[in-house]
């Protein structure tokens, strides 16, 4: 419990130590709050957002935005990478334009994207998923066919088909390589919602640091990004929660091997 | 044990070669091979690494085909995989998400047969491996001669009559092994399975073995096949007998001092 508690307790007096250092040297400085506000303006700024400037409503609407994309780009990825895997030809004709539209940036994208869906979700959503969709490709692809040749011997003897080897090898063996492409995925989607609403919207935290920064008030815009690191971690806690269930041979996974 | 003639041969290989090629170079691995093994007879192989051992077995599976030659499995020629042969690999190769159960489960699931029925013999086939109680844990929660144990158990899950072993224990240390053998032999004599047997270790061959066959190194050719007569079941206290150390003396002599050293 002592042992614990001390490592819990360092980085809890580090985190306090740099506060209050930050908030010593914009007093004695006396930096402008136009350049960088102190933490107790942070805070302010935090609790009068959530208290008069319905935070919450939008931080929701850019959640959605971000697990909307990220499902559905997560989706497109494992259903592309598995039948890419599944018919080898599909890989050569269909992969060399996921590359292509992988090396174009989102951020290159994005007002076309907000031409063609508006200014609504959707095209956040649209953004998201596209952002989203070549972290999981990619390691769909990987995991489908790193694939032990004993194991593909075993299946093999057995006669399995096609379709078996992906349901009863392939595709639990992929597991652990397709949440390393959702852990990716998860923090582009945040980013890929933030800049959707930076290129176009008149709702979610994107938008309202946007407003922050033209009216110069960096101190909400400070509170802001404490808003967006709070939903970044929670998602993406949330995802290595249902990890550590879903793939819970994974860690065991060298030690079973030898 | 009766001559393969007057029970019918469950395997029947008959002048069996295989060639790898690469690029310009080709590898003779197996040249010339003739055997014949009787319905629930068990034969061994032995002999040195890379005397074609293992590639004899692929091609009985039929995971690869030959390049010359024809292999009968009851009375069919082996042109593909067939599910009237268990394998048991070098590895356990066990699937990690599946329990022990639904690992001993997987031919069953494959070769799309009635899960209920196969689950009772699975659990009867777990109990005779020695894993009784162990059905709902994870491969990765056994030791090592566990995971082969459950490994034997699948290969036996779907009745398939020949049981096909290339090297099972090598991997592990010899108390277990000379444990595993035993519950082999106890297994084989339960299960009234045709067993195919590759392994380096001449002491574990002839204890094992109603036939043991010495091939030479490659090309993989068979040199000599001992007949073993010593009674069933035997015991750990058998490998004392002369006649025990007579045919391991023998068959070393047939290999070379100098290459089996450290098989044995």
């Amino acid at each position: 419990m002592s042992a614990r508690l001390r490592s819990a307790g360092l980085p809890l007096a580090t985190f306090v130590a740099f506060i209050a250092l930050w908030e010593a040297v914009i007093r004695v400085l006396e930096v402008p709050p136009y350049l960088v506000p102190a933490p107790s303006a942070v805070a302010s700024a935090f609790v009068n957002g959530f208290a008069e400037a319905n935070y919450l409503g939008h931080a929701a609407i850019t959640a959605f935005q971000a697990v909307a994309g990220f499902v559905a780009g997560s989706l497109l990825g494992l259903a592309i990478g598995t039948m890419v895997v599944v018919f080898p030809t599909a890989e050569r004709i269909v992969y060399p334009y996921v590359v292509a539209l992988q090396t174009v940036p989102k951020v290159a994208v994005a007002p076309l994207i907000i031409v063609w869906f508006g200014f609504g979700i959707e095209s956040k959503i649209v953004i998201v998923a596209l952002v989203s969709l070549f972290p999981v490709l990619v390691n769909v692809i990987a995991g489908l066919k790193a694939v032990d040749q004993d194991r593909l011997d075993l299946m093999s003897a057995l006669s399995a088909s096609r379709w078996q080897i992906l349901r009863y090898l392939r595709l639990p063996n992929a597991l652990p390589f397709i949440f390393a492409g959702l852990n990716t995925a998860i923090v582009f989607s945040v980013i890929g919602a933030i800049v959707g609403e930076f290129v176009g919207a008149n709702k979610g935290i994107g938008f309202l640091i946007l407003q922050a920064n033209f009216s110069l008030d960096i101190a909400a815009a400070f509170a802001l990004f404490v808003v967006l690191s709070i939903m970044g971690v929670t998602l993406h806690a949330t995802l290595q929660w249902a990890q550590r269930r879903i793939v819970f041979w994974a860690r065991a996974e060298e030690h079973f091997r030898s | 044990m009766a001559s393969p003639a007057a029970t019918g041969a469950a395997l029947t290989i008959r002048d069996l070669g295989m060639v790898y090629r690469r690029g310009e170079s080709a590898v003779e691995a197996l040249a010339g091979l003739d055997l014949d093994i009787a319905d629930r007879e068990f034969v061994a192989i032995v002999g040195p690494s890379g005397c074609g051992k293992s590639t004899l077995l692929k091609l009985v599976t039929g995971l690869r085909p030959a390049t010359s030659g024809a292999i009968m499995l009851y009375g069919r020629p082996v042109s593909g995989p067939r599910s009237d042969v268990g394998i048991v690999f070098q590895t356990p190769v066990l699937f990690p998400w599946r329990t022990v159960l639904d690992n001993v489960l997987l031919p069953a699931d494959v070769l799309k047969l009635p899960r209920a029925e196969y689950t009772a013999k699975a659990k009867a086939l777990l109990e005779l491996v020695g894993l009784g109680g162990f059905e709902n844990n994870y491969p990765q929660e056994l030791s090592g001669g566990m995971q082969q144990r459950a490994a034997i158990a699948r290969a036996l899950v779907h009745d398939a009559p020949l049981l096909l072993m290339d090297e099972p224990f090598g991997a592990l240390d010899a108390m277990t092994r000379e444990q595993m053998n035993l519950e082999l032999q106890r297994i084989w004599a339960a299960s009234r399975k045709t067993v195919l047997f590759i392994t380096h270790s001449i002491a574990e061959a002839v204890f094992l073995a109603d036939r043991i066959v010495v091939m030479s190194a490659r090309p993989g050719r068979i040199i000599d096949v001992i007949a073993n007569p010593m009674p069933r079941l035997r015991s750990m206290d058998d490998t004392l007998a002369p006649e025990f150390a007579r045919m391991v003396h023998h068959i070393r002599g047939l290999l070379g001092g100098t290459q089996t050293a450290a098989a044995l």
